[in-house]
Parts: C-alpha cells; structure tokens; sequence
C-alpha cells in the first residue's frame, strides 16, 4: 500500500508496518521488578488512606503496596482481587489520576503521586501469569443466578456468586464476552488480548456458563429468565447511542464512534482499517478521546476533537486531554455542531460557539467549518430495549442499595443502572455488591452472618 | 572560608576526613585515588606478621537497606591485609613521599607478645608514616586468634600493648575501641593508663544481617554457613555518638583526644561527631557506597556550616555539645513542650495519628476531612509524631514558656530547673538544698 497520512479520502494502510505495532502496542508498559520496587517505596502506608476512599472498589492500596515492598507480589494481587476480580483491567484503564493516584498524599506533597495504577499491574500481572486461580468456590448452594451482560458489572457479578458457591449463567449479546473491556476501550491500553485472557482467567474460578450471541428483549426475555433462575441480574450497558441531531448525519463516512472503537479493537491488522485524512470528532468524553487518538494513530493528517463546553467540563480527564493533545489531536472547546456538510460523503462540520448561560447552553450565532473526511460522534451512550416492567430513574434502570431494582429477585448494576458513571472499577463495585446481596438474599442473612 | 586543617595528636591533615582503616586502605591503588580525591588521611588497613592471613574466597559483605535500597548498614567477615607486609611496606611509603601533607596512618594487630610489637614497630616507622592505630576492635576472625576485639574486650590487654607500643615507637598512638562491650568507657580508661595518645571508635558491632530463608545460613553464605561480622554503615551511627559522647565526658579520660568513627556519610554527620569531642573523623562505608568522591561534599558542607556559624578552625567546634551531654536524672522535668502540626506543610497522610492512637498517648485528632491536630490536654511531647512524619519540619515541638498551662496536667510552667533527684516521687531524692 502507497498510502500516507497525506492520502484524501478514507484509506486503509496509511502508515508503515512499524508505525502500526508502535502505535498499537502497550502505550504505558508495564513496571519490571525493579521498577515496581521503586515506586512500592514511596508508598507512606497511610493511615485510613485517601487513595483507599478513591477507589469504588476500596482496595486496600498501602497494603498491596507494602506486600509488593516485601518481596510478596502474588499476596499483594490477592489483596488487590479480593476487593476487585478485574483489578488486572483496572489498572490498565482506571483514570488514576482522578481517583486513587489522584488521591495519593504525595500528589501534594511533591505533585507526583505513588504509580498506584501500575504497580496495581505489577501484582495483579503476577497472579494472573500463575497457572492457578487464587480464588475457590464455597460448597456449593444448589442455586442458578442468571447475569445478563459479561461486560465488567456482570463478569464481577458472577465471579462474586460463583465462589459463594451459586451456579452462574452469564449471557452476552455480542460474540465475545467482556462488554466495554472487549470492545469499548482503545486498544493501546489493553493489548495483546488481555481482555479475553483476564474473562478467561476469571472464569476458572468454575461455576460459570457463559452463552454468548444472545440478547434480552429478543432471545432473552427477563419474565423467563425470573422464572428459570433464583436471581437475575441485569449488567446490560448502555447499548444505545445518542443521536446528533444536527442535519447531514446520514452523510457517508459518519460514524459512531463506539463501532469504530469496537472494530479497531476487533481487527487483527490495523493496517486494514480506513481512517480519514481530516477527522472530526464531536464529544468530549474518554469515548471521544479513544476515538480521536486512534484515529491519529491510524494515520489521519489531522484529528480534531469538538466539544460543546468548557475544557473543565470534558468527560475526559485532563490526564486524557493531555494525551490527546500529546499525539497530535487538536481539542476545541465550546463549539456545538450545526450541520454535516457534503454530497454523498462529508467534507465538513459547521459549528457554532457557544455560551453558557441561565439558560443552559446557546450558540451565539458565530459559526465556523472544520474539513473532514471523515466524522466520530462520540455524544454519549444510553439504556436501549429495558425490559418491561423495571422502573426507571431518568433514562437508567432505578436501583436502590446494592443494585436492587423495582422487581422482586432481579438486581442491576453498572452503566444500565442509575449510579453507574461509565467506569469499569464502578460497574465492578456495582456487581460485586449486588452479587453479596443476592447471596444474602438467597441464603437468609442468618446463614450468611453465620459463614 | 573555614580553615578544616586539624593537628591530631602531632598529625596534620588539611581537613579532618580520614578513610578508615579497611578495604579501601588496603593498597597503594587505592589510596593514591583517596589523596587524589582529597581525603585529609588515611588509616591503612591493618598490617600483621607474615605470613599474611588468607580471607575467604566467597562474599565478605552483607547489607541492610532502607527505602529505594538505600544502604544504611554493611556487615563484612574480611579480616586485615592479606597480602605480604613488605608490599604493604613498601607502598606506604611510596605514598607518603609522594603526599607529605596527608595524614599516614598505620593500623596494626599483631599477637600480644611483646616482641612481635618490637618486631613490627620500627618496620612501620621506617615508612615515614606519621602515627599507628591499634586495631583492638575486629570482631570477627582475628577475635578467634586472640587479637582484634579479643584485646579490646579485655582493658588490662589494651594498657599493656599500648605501653608496648609507646615504649618501642616515637610514633603517635592511636587505639581503635570495639563497641562490643558493656561500657566503652573502661577500655578508654585502659588506653589512656597504657599512655595511649588517642582512641578512636567505634570499630564494627558484632551482627549477623540477614538470614537467607531458602538455604537457611546466615547472609552473607559461604558455602552454606555465614559467620558474624562486623557492622558498619549509617546505621550504628548513633551507637558510635553514644560512645565517644560517653567518652569524652568521662572525668578520667576527659580531654584525651579522639578520632570519631562509626557511620558519617555526610558533612553533617561529622560536624557531629566533632561537636560530640571527636578531633576528626575517619569514614569507610560511605566511600564505599559512593566513592572517594564523598568527601568533596563533606569538605564543603563542613566549610560552609562553619562559616555560618563563625567557626574558624575544626578545634573550635570538638567538644562543644559535649558539656550538653548529661545523664537523665539531671534533665529539666520542669520542661514541658507540645507537638504542634503545620497544616499548610501537612500532606494528610495520617502516619502521626496512626502512631499517636495506636502506640502512644491518643493525643492527635482526625477529623473527617482529614485535619490532624494536636490534643493539647494529652500531649506528653514524646515527639514519635515528629519522627514518623514524613515532611521535614510539618510536626515540631515547641517549649511552653514560663507561667503557660499545661493543658495535660493542668498546672502552669513552673520557670525553676527541677529534676529527678529532687523530684518527690523518687525513693532516693535529696531535699533540695538547705
């Protein structure tokens, strides 16, 4: 292929082999032994730490750390696991910088915090390259839960059931199981297939079933599924994507940006996949930001991201921006789409700046062009097909508690579910607590004090 | 600039940093490096009589590290030279025609007879080296044999050879102390009766520093067995300060000149040594560590702590913590301070409460945000606060001045000195004067 970064149109191979694996490989490698020893030494072992209270999942950070100190990575993965079975993917794709590390006393002591994330990858790495599962199951109870969704929710959901000793069925939609691990987040932060090996790792645990290519609302049916099962639980995403409303949407070469996101990590060669020469993307999310920089990855001369707001206000966070702004991605900020321009295929966006006001956000009349070739929306996802008869809380399934919805014996948690904020360590939380209330609830709160 | 020349007992060095006897003393290689580094002296490794001892041929060394692998302690089973005495001779003196300034110093052990003292003396005086140290200190191997530590442990042993050596050598001579034994203070008293123009400490502390757990020996391993060594390094740096603080204080040896060992890694580290009543200071694991390049910083920061402080010569600081140096029933018990925590340098980490709650006195409040704040009315100032923090300067203690209540007990400052041998509950106090 003689294509190059400065090739019109939407081509494939527009850089060389080489650039490819650079590009697509493990953006931020992991620590080697030394490395991690290192960084474990700055760790002040807290007391009552913040980084603890930051985490959704409250992994007990200054203990793992002290145990990768000591010379015990492997207790300290089991540490890290016991609070967070996805804690190997955790580390990979946490915003750090916003939680844990974000927390950590020595952000303010000298503005660099303990490498929390990667030394997490360290111990968690360690565990999961042992040919053994750290984790056993309880004598088994007799009781079938049914999880719909094996995306980070459900995947914490029945690992969490299966070692109480439950029988789990975990049904997907798509062909893969791992939900957004799979197939939502960019591919240099989990290379080499790591998220199929952690579902897989994970699911030795025994107990679990997995039946993937079926989906609620048309193979499934959650009347059946409460019948057939002692508990369901519902870690079903947010499937649907939000429309642009802006005229010209139909023009070829605008996309979603989750699709592309999900091909790209799909595709075995990357060099087999389009990208424009000037790309748009409309968002301001970590989706807009996977989208973009990959998009730059691929090659694409220029990549640039729109958001509606103030640069404070992006979903991304400002580790995210710099990232972006690091390969090469040019990020406008308080600009709203107008119309896509083209005949046929798109050759622009209008947009129109923005002010934010009493009255919420307004175009002040202004308006100006960004070419493209090729257009991401990455404008937020939302609940698509709830079963019937779940209350809602606004466009997401109401939970109360550990993830306990409006009908009796059937749980929600992670994005689907009001309180879910689009992290993986939040949707593991979420199906981790609902797993041990669906525990308790199965066998009585009696039987569980008593284990 | 600070003049750092020192005149120890007779020798004179242009600064007081002197590598001590041990492996990087033990060749004129080395030592040419030293000089040329700008070491003030050296003590050469300890000479004994041929035929040369032999070391082992597997790991002489084993360490304690702190955080980042810093090293904070080495332990070595290396005994003295093992190479002919002729050699060691020989470059001896070829260094110091070449460096007549630096200070040449000549550590001996050698059995304790009379004669082979005789025997070994004037070979070393011919050198033209400028004093001896008698390494009374060893405590490993050469102890087996009788000598090193074997000597020291034992005062009349040390007052003989040091009789010996000043009857036989119009050579300085300086005893080199080990600190493994009950009160260092009677082997000083020993080398001061024997005539002795100096002691120097503290020679290595017995250890055993790690225990390797898959083979089960003691690190570091010769073929399946370790044996203990001697210990060195910033960590017995507070024991050494301890000894000569003990020694120069002492109303029977007060006065007798002392060369400081045991730890220093820095300049700092040596101007305590100095304000402690040591003369100089003679260093070897931090050469180790990082070099003969060390005394670079020694030598500045030395020279420029004591322009600050209008000091003008090494003589001016020796000695001056020293009458600060007291025993616990004369402290102040009228003296009452408080932590007080700094909350702009605070960082949150909780460490002092954790310390205060759980293994002292409940003294330090957490609030929900965080904030941690001294309990006044529980404070005992017992600073473990201060040492567990890990911002310099956050946590200090402060004095209550005079007439100030003690929110603890109560009661106000009283200004007068009062200690524990008049204080009531002492079975033993004396009534304060009549």
């Amino acid at each position: 292929m003689s294509n190059t970064p400065l090739t019109p149109g939407v081509v494939a191979g527009r850089l060389s082999p080489e650039e490819y694996d650079r590009n697509f490989g493990d953006a931020y490698p992991p620590l080697d032994e030394h490395e991690a020893l290192v960084a474990a030494d700055r760790c002040y072992f807290c007391h009552d730490a913040p980084c603890i209270a930051a985490c959704p999942t409250e992994i007990d950070i200054p203990l793992f750390i002290r145990q990768i100190q000591t010379g015990m990575p492997q207790a300290a993965g089991r540490t890290i696991f016991d609070q967070n079975i996805l804690g190997g993917m955790c580390a990979r794709v946490c915003p750090t910088e916003t939680l844990c590390e974000g927390a950590c006393v020595r952000e303010a002591a000298e503005g660099k915090p303990v490498k929390i994330g990667q030394l997490q990858r360290f111990a968690t790495d360690t565990v999961m390259a042992k040919d053994a599962h750290p984790f056993r199951r309880a004598p088994a109870t007799g009781r079938v839960i049914a999880v719909v969704g094996a995306g980070p929710a459900g995947l914490a959901c029945a690992h969490r059931l299966a070692m109480h000793g439950h029988d789990v069925v975990v049904m997907d939609g798509r062909d893969k199981p791992g939900g957004l691990n799979e197939y939502g987040i960019a591919t240099y932060k989990t290379p080499g297939g790591f998220a199929q090996a952690e579902v897989e790792w994970l699911l030795r645990i025994g107990g679990i079933t997995v039946k993937t290519g079926v989906r609620l609302g048309r193979e499934l049916a959650l009347a059946e599924l409460r019948e057939d099962h002692d508990a369901v639980f519902l870690g079903i995403g947010l499937a649907g994507v939000n429309a642009l409303r802006a005229e010209g949407e139909a023009h070829d070469h605008v996309h979603d940006a989750v699709d592309f996101i999900a091909d790209l990590r799909q595709a075995t060669d990357k060099r087999r996949i389009a990208v424009g020469r000037r790309v748009v993307v409309i968002g301001g999310g970590m989706t807009a930001v996977d989208a973009a920089v990959q998009a730059k990855l691929l090659g694409a001369e220029h990549v640039t991201m729109v958001y509606r707001r103030t640069r404070e206000r992006m979903g991304a966070s400002a580790h995210e921006q710099l990232h972006a702004v690091s390969k090469g991605v040019q990020i406008i900020t308080g600009a709203a789409p107008v119309r896509i321009l083209g005949d046929g295929a798109v050759t622009g966006v209008e947009f129109a700046y923005t002010a934010e006001g009493k009255q919420g956000l307004t175009t002040a009349g202004e308006s100006f062009v960004v070419p493209a070739d090729q257009v991401f929306k990455a404008i937020g996802q939302k609940l698509e097909a709830a079963p019937g008869g779940l209350d809602l809380d606004g466009a997401k399934i109401a939970v109360t508690g550990p993830g306990r919805t409006s009908l009796a014996g059937v749980w929600a948690g992670g994005d689907c579910a009001i309180g879910g904020d689009d992290l993986t360590v939040t949707a593991v939380k979420e199906g981790r607590d609902a797993a041990e209330d669906i525990h308790a609830t199965l066998m009585g709160a009696a039987t569980v004090a008593a284990q | 600039m600070a003049n750092l020349a020192t005149d120890f007992v007779g020798i004179k060095s242009p600064n007081p940093f002197w590598l001590a006897s041990a492996p990087p003393t033990d060749k004129e290689y080395n030592v040419r490096r030293a000089f040329e580094a700008g070491w003030g002296g050296v003590v050469w490794k300890t000479l004994g009589l041929d035929p040369h001892i032999v070391n082992v041929n597997g790991p002489r060394y084993g360490a304690v590290w702190g955080a980042d692998r810093r090293l904070l302690g080495l332990n070595n089973i290396e005994l003295i030279t093992d190479r002919p005495l002729d050699v060691n001779l020989r470059e001896i003196k070829a260094v110091k025609r070449d460096y007549p300034d630096r200070a040449m110093v000549v550590s001996l052990m050698v059995p304790c007879e009379e004669d082979a003292w005789k025997t070994i003396l004037p070979l070393v005086e011919d050198t033209g080296a400028d004093g001896i140290e008698l390494n009374f200190g060893c405590p490993h191997g050469m102890s087996e044999r009788g000598m090193g530590s074997a000597v020291g442990q034992v005062p009349e042993y040390i007052e003989m050879v040091a009789r010996w050596c000043k009857q036989h050598t119009r050579m300085p001579v300086i005893v080199k102390l080990t600190p493994n034994i009950t009160d260092i203070r009677y082997p000083a008293r020993a080398a001061k009766a024997g005539g002795a123009d100096a002691v120097s400490l503290i020679n290595t502390v017995s250890s055993i520093t790690s225990v390797n757990l898959d083979t089960m020996s003691p690190e570091p391993m010769i073929d399946g067995k370790g044996s203990h060594g001697g210990y060195c390094g910033p960590a017995v740096k507070p024991i050494a300060l301890n000894m000569v603080a003990e020694i120069a204080r002492d109303a029977e040896t007060a006065g007798l000149p002392i060369s400081g060992i045991g730890g220093v890694t820095t300049w700092r580290d040596a101007a305590e040594f100095l304000a402690l009543g040591a003369g100089n200071v003679q260093v070897c694991t931090a050469a180790m560590t990082y070099g003969f390049k060390v005394v670079q910083e020694m030598i500045s920061g030395l020279s420029e702590w004591m322009d600050e402080k209008g000091y003008t010569s090494v003589a001016e600081v020796s000695g001056r913590a020293v009458p600060n140096v007291t025993d616990w029933q004369y402290l102040n018990l009228n003296y009452v301070a408080k932590a007080r925590i700094d909350q702009d340098s605070c960082i949150k980490c909780g460490r002092c409460f954790a310390a205060c709650e759980d293994t002292s006195h409940q003294a330090i409040s957490m609030s929900p945000d965080r904030v941690f704040e001294v309990i006044d009315e529980e404070c005992v100032a017992c600073n473990l606060c201060v040492n567990v923090c890990p911002v310099e300067g956050c946590i200090t203690m402060e004095p209550l001045a005079a007439g100030e209540i003690d929110k603890r007990t109560g009661r106000p400052v009283d200004p007068n000195y009062a200690n524990w041998t008049t204080h009531p509950n002492n079975p033993g106090a004396v009534k304060a004067a009549e």
